[in-house]
């Protein structure tokens, strides 16, 4: 069973599921997107992006995703370097504590920083407390990047913090015997070596960032359109699934962009969650 | 011989309240090739990775050319290390390993290229410059990681056992390359190592430790026919170990005969160890010898014959270039210059016996 | 002071991520219909959670494809496994590469592509649709879980089973089995958690008559959460805690006793 190749067709079930439910689902958004209504061939679907209101969206969606994947980075590095210091023999414990608020609906975990950022919420009562000015970002661009941030930290504290534990102590002894001091030791060692960590933490940070629409409509109010929201109204209420299709073709272009820098960034699959 | 670079002075060091080091005190002199053998756990890396600034010791100073570098971080310590694993630099190719040092010390591009060319002629790998760690064998990465230390002219250069991942002739090429080295180099090097094939082939002096202490520092010769213990013994080679009774100078008792030695000064009808090689024992005639036996087992051994011998109550191990059949009636002697006379352990912990890691 | 400066930081960033479940938990204890004032303490919700059909239906259907998405995911999975563990390598680059897509892709893609091909198709929009909109992203983790597990596994002992007698399906299970159990109980557990989260793939995938709890949630943002979700929700998260506890608790002292001997 192991050794024979006899068990090849112990793959045929998934392969047909996988067919079925991955690839056919893909060409169907290839084909609603480049057609009209009556399903003649048209590029207009895709050049659809190319108004205002669209670009306007996408724009602000990039921009919203780099920023959190951005601000990701930097609260997780330390994070994870501090974490993998501690030399905890099970490291499942730290994984527990990111995965565990998954278990609290993430719909409502979004919400409730509604009531934390509220005007009366209770962090501007604390700043009252403490005679600071309040912190008005509930409805705004600053409100989204802070659930994007809340919701994908995990997904680049785990990475990182794996490629970190997996380091040879003494690979860092070593560079240390060679004369670096801390800073050349992180700058020239550490981190170069941790960067598939870090790749694949931003890979799972910017691309459900960039193509969420619930945090924006639980956040944003319901004033500020990213490109998911527009994507979704499409389907659920404007019913126009060709534009809706053709914007996602776009929208994927810039995820195979990302998968793309990452796959070549990470050869070896040395990041990754696991 | 030269002064004393590096001195170990009263070093203690635990872990998680087990003690590695005891007290250990030791020197090194410019210019010699020190191995410290012994087995798992017997803080010989302790040891070199205390001198590399890698670990602190609890008590104690570390002196280097008379300075006090205890707490001296590795980078600034004039030593380089070659580690276990060779802790290569994956992300890097050859070349930037070897740079690696040298470019933060600020040298000039020219002196590095240099030196990179020299140090991968010196381990016999001209033209890896471009490779990466992970597409060279074993062997290969070991000489990377011994040219990336030496490249910066370490007075010292520390050995964590580079060849224990190497297989056999592998593992003998290696020997005399580090030989050569070190006589090109003109510089000190420490090795830790548990095999005691390579400590008597390498070293100019060896230090044999157990379970924290040191049992006995000497010349490969010394440490091998002159054991001052029956770890030391035992550890180095193959060895007959008797319970003894040293009755008079020059007169030991054991397995109820008298026998000739050469040793003095132990007093008289003090209980000592006896350590005899193998190849020290000869075998005769019955009634010929000391003491009667009878052969048990024999193993051609190539070089030899291994073979034990039943004779008054203890199993001797004896190799000879002639064979005595099993079931011979043989009679064995020993030369009184052979027959090695040790004190007996004079407390618990310095009693023999290997620690497994 | 660097240490207390990384525990201080440690802190932040768990304030951070806990602080909006401490506001739920908080808020299913609030006695009054809105979030934004605290009207006393009560426990009133948690007793018309049970009253209220809605929610109850859909924590029913949100476990149920759980459990059943989990373990279909589980089984196909594994099994696929085992068939990719001896494949050419070109074949199983293919087909984990498709594998990844659903994993790497966008949910909302994943979510509409779907829906299309449950359109297209003529599928009936309810259960039915979920579940195997679940099973399919569920399969992945099952794979990416187990998969591992294979390559550690030492080929020589599945052949020793076979050298000493056995039939290749009892040397699976006797020998094979549970060396991989591990990964097996992990992808289960990932997909379970992953299928209990998902509102994105559910929204799109689900008909009209039909609700988990997040696509519950997701339409009463506009109209105002019902306390009960709250009181549901810190129910379920009280819960998984608890029984992590316990599980985390068990190998740490399996492997202590490993260490003594």
């Amino acid at each position: 069973m192991l050794k024979n190749k006899k068990n090849g067709w112990l793959a045929i079930p998934y392969t047909i599921w996988a067919i079925i439910f991955i690839l056919i689902p893909l060409v169907m958004i290839f084909y609603y997107g480049l057609v009209n209504r009556n399903g003649d061939f048209t590029l207009e679907n895709i050049a659809a992006i190319t108004e205002p209101e669209h670009i306007k969206a996408l724009g602000l969606s990039m921009l919203l995703s780099l920023i959190a994947t951005l601000i990701c980075i930097i609260l997780a590095y330390p994070l994870a370097m501090i974490l993998s210091k501690l030399g905890l023999k099970q490291n499942s414990f730290i994984v527990l504590i990111f995965i565990l608020p998954m278990w609290m609906n993430f719909l409502l975990r979004t919400l409730a920083w509604q009531t934390l950022l509220e005007k009366t919420g209770v962090i501007n009562q604390l700043l009252a407390m403490l005679h600071l000015p309040a912190l008005n970002i509930i409805n705004t661009p600053y409100a989204i990047v802070l659930g994007m941030v809340y919701n994908f930290l995990p997904f680049m504290v785990l990475p990182i913090y794996n490629s970190l534990i997996r380091l040879d102590q003494d690979v860092i002894n070593a560079a240390k015997d060679l004369g670096a001091n801390n800073l050349h030791t992180f700058t020239r060692v550490i981190f170069p070596l941790s960067l598939p960590g870090v790749i694949s933490g931003v890979t799972m940070v910017f691309i459900p960032a960039l193509t969420t629409f619930v945090i924006s409509n639980l956040l944003g109010g319901s004033k500020i359109l990213l490109i998911g929201n527009v994507i979704e109204e499409e389907f659920t209420q404007a019913g126009n699934w060709n534009l809706g299709s053709g914007l996602s073709l776009v929208m994927m272009i810039f995820i195979l962009i990302s998968m793309v820098i990452s796959a070549i960034a990470d050869k070896d699959g040395e990041g990754g969650m696991l | 011989m030269a002064n004393k670079l590096i001195n170990l002075v009263n070093i203690t060091k635990s872990y998680h309240n087990h003690v590695v080091l005891d007290d250990l005190n030791l020197y090194i002199r410019e210019n010699e090739f020190l191995t410290l053998l012994g087995p798992s756990g017997c803080g010989k890396t302790t040891t070199l990775r205390l001198i590399g600034g890698f670990e602190q010791p609890d008590s104690g100073e570390i002196m280097f050319d008379d300075e006090d570098i205890t707490s001296l971080a590795p980078n600034k310590r004039q030593v380089n290390t070659v580690f276990q694993k060779y802790a290569l630099f994956t992300h890097m190719t050859i070349a930037e390993n070897i740079a690696f040092g040298l470019k933060l010390k600020n040298k000039s591009r020219a002196y590095i290229d240099d030196k990179i060319k020299y140090a991968l002629k010196l381990v016999n790998l001209d033209g890896f410059e471009n490779r990466r760690p992970d597409s060279l064998s074993g062997g290969q990465q070991q000489r990377i990681a011994i040219a990336r230390a030496i490249v910066n002219e370490p007075k010292v250069l520390l050995l964590d056992e580079p060849l224990g991942a190497l297989d056999l002739k592998l593992r003998q090429d290696m020997q005399y390359e580090l030989i050569r080295l070190k006589n090109e180099l003109g510089i000190t090097f420490i090795y830790v190592t548990h095999d005691q094939e390579e400590a008597l082939t390498m070293s100019d002096t060896i230090v044999v430790m157990n379970q924290g202490y040191i049992q006995q520092i000497g010349t490969p010769e010394d440490i091998y026919n002159e054991p001052q213990n029956a770890f030391v013994a035992d550890f180095i080679g193959d060895s007959n170990l008797i319970d003894s009774i040293m009755v008079e100078d020059r007169l030991v008792s054991f397995l109820d005969a008298k026998w000739k030695c050469v040793d003095e000064g132990f007093g008289s009808n003090t209980p000592v160890d006896v350590v005899i090689r193998p190849e020290d024992v000869i075998l005769d005639a019955p009634g010929k010898g000391t003491i009667d036996g009878l052969v048990t087992h024999v193993i051609f051994k190539g070089v030899h014959y291994e073979m034990e011998v039943m004779a008054n109550g203890f199993e001797w191990l004896v190799h000879s270039t002639i064979m005595h059949p099993v079931g011979e009636k043989v009679s064995i002697f020993v030369d009184p210059f052979n027959i090695q006379i040790m004190h007996k352990p004079e407390s618990e912990d310095e009693e023999a016996g290997y620690v497994e890691e | 002071m660097k240490r207390f400066l990384e525990r201080f930081y440690v802190a932040v960033i768990f304030i951070f991520l806990y602080a909006p479940i401490v506001t739920l938990i908080v808020l299913s204890f609030n006695n009054s219909r809105t979030r934004a004032k605290w009207g006393g303490f009560t426990f009133k919700w948690y007793s018309s959670l049970l009253q209220n059909h809605t929610i109850m239906d859909a924590l029913y259907n949100t476990l149920l494809i759980a459990l059943i998405s989990a373990l279909a995911a589980t089984i196909i999975g594994t099994i696929t496994c085992i068939a990719l563990n001896r494949m050419q390598s070109k074949t199983k680059a293919v087909l984990l590469g498709i594998t990844n897509i659903p994993m790497l892709n966008a949910d909302i893609v994943t979510g509409i592509s779907l829906m299309l091909l449950f359109i297209s198709f003529g599928f009936r929009f309810g259960f039915n649709t979920i579940l195997l909109a679940h099973i399919t992203f569920n399969i992945p983790y099952v794979i990416l879980n187990v998969m591992p597990k294979f390559k550690q596994l030492n080929p020589n002992t599945f052949e020793a089973a076979l050298d000493l007698g056995a039939s290749p399906v009892y040397a699976f299970f006797k020998v094979v089995f549970p060396d991989i159990l591990p990964g097996i109980l992990s992808g289960f557990l990932m997909a379970f958690t992953m299928s209990l989260d998902d509102f994105i793939i559910t929204h799109f995938t689900k008909g009209a008559g039909i609700d988990t709890i997040s696509t519950k949630v997701y339409t009463e943002v506009k109209k105002g959460i019902k306390p009960e979700m709250y009181a549901l929700s810190t129910i379920i998260f009280i819960t998984v805690f608890v029984l992590l506890l316990i599980i985390n608790a068990a190998p740490v002292k399996k492997k202590k006793q490993g260490e003594l001997q």
